[in-house]
């Protein structure tokens, strides 16, 4: 053994580590915790879209045109729906971990339902969200 | 004598209540508060931007200047950035281990948040009184 995994004593100090991921079989609720992550990073970056949008239009015509014409192509598009998906799949998630917070829902078959509502639901809000925005529009 | 003896105290004894048991959990406390506030503020600015939609550049910066929707966006937009500085940060703390690099990163986090916050608010502000 390595010198670094005794102390000063002589006494072992390696302590035991838990398995990590790639120890486990991929289950839903590891991904959707994986995914939660992922999406909360990902609103991380939509904010700059966000201050950029609010400030283009506090600053005047010009510039709400630029924003509003990147934000009206097929890549805009993309990234929004993008931000919608990754907004309400968090915000589920988030629900999720507030009810698992309290205790209840941690049981087997509970657990799966909340998790599987959570993927769903994100998405078909999402869909909701743009179907409303195209028939407003 | 070849070697020094061992401590009388152990060391699990000598580390025992050092830790982040006073303020420890007020990041993941916080993280629930704004996460609750975020639920109904997220949905109200869903609705703003679908109120955008359609809108010229007249009609979104008044809409935008109402109080309601200006305050609403101003809620959002405080509690969301405190959310997402929390947030960046557990992920820097289980990531990120090389400590240098590491404290950077956190400074990174928190001088972007504050700024990305500050520009929100800033304009949301800016089309209201102008």
């Amino acid at each position: 053994m390595k010198e670094a995994e005794f102390g000063a004593s002589g006494i072992e100090t390696r302590r035991p580590l838990s398995p990590h991921l790639q120890i486990y079989r991929p289950t839903l609720t590891m991904m959707m915790s994986i995914a939660h992550r992922i999406t909360g990073a990902a609103l991380y970056f939509g904010t700059l879209l966000l201050a950029w949008f609010l400030i283009a239009v506090s600053t005047g015509g010009g510039a709400y045109d630029v924003a509003a014409y990147c934000l009206n192509s097929i890549a805009g598009k993309l990234i929004l729906f993008g931000f919608t998906w990754a907004l309400f799949h968090h915000l589920l998630g988030g629900i999720r971990h507030a009810i698992w917070d309290t205790g209840h829902g941690l049981e087997h078959p509970q657990r799966e339902w909340l998790t599987r509502a959570g993927l769903v639901g994100g998405i078909g809000l999402t869909v909701t969200v743009w179907t409303i925005a195209y028939l407003v529009h | 004598m070849a070697k020094s003896p061992a401590p009388v105290r152990p060391a699990m004894s000598r580390v025992r209540f050092l830790g982040s048991a006073k303020s420890g959990t007020a990041d993941a406390w916080n993280m629930r508060i704004t996460s609750i506030a975020l639920v109904p503020l997220s949905i109200a600015f869903v609705a703003i931007v679908l109120s955008l939609l359609g809108k010229d550049y007249a009609a979104v910066r008044t809409e935008l200047g109402h109080p309601l929707p200006a305050i609403l966006m101003l809620l959002f937009i405080l509690s969301g950035v405190f959310h997402m500085k929390l947030g960046m940060q557990s992920i820097i703390d289980d990531y990120v281990h090389a400590a240098q690099l590491k404290e950077w990163a956190l400074i990174a986090n928190l001088f972007s948040s504050v700024c990305i916050g500050l520009a929100c608010i800033y304009a949301v502000l800016k089309l209201s009184f102008t």
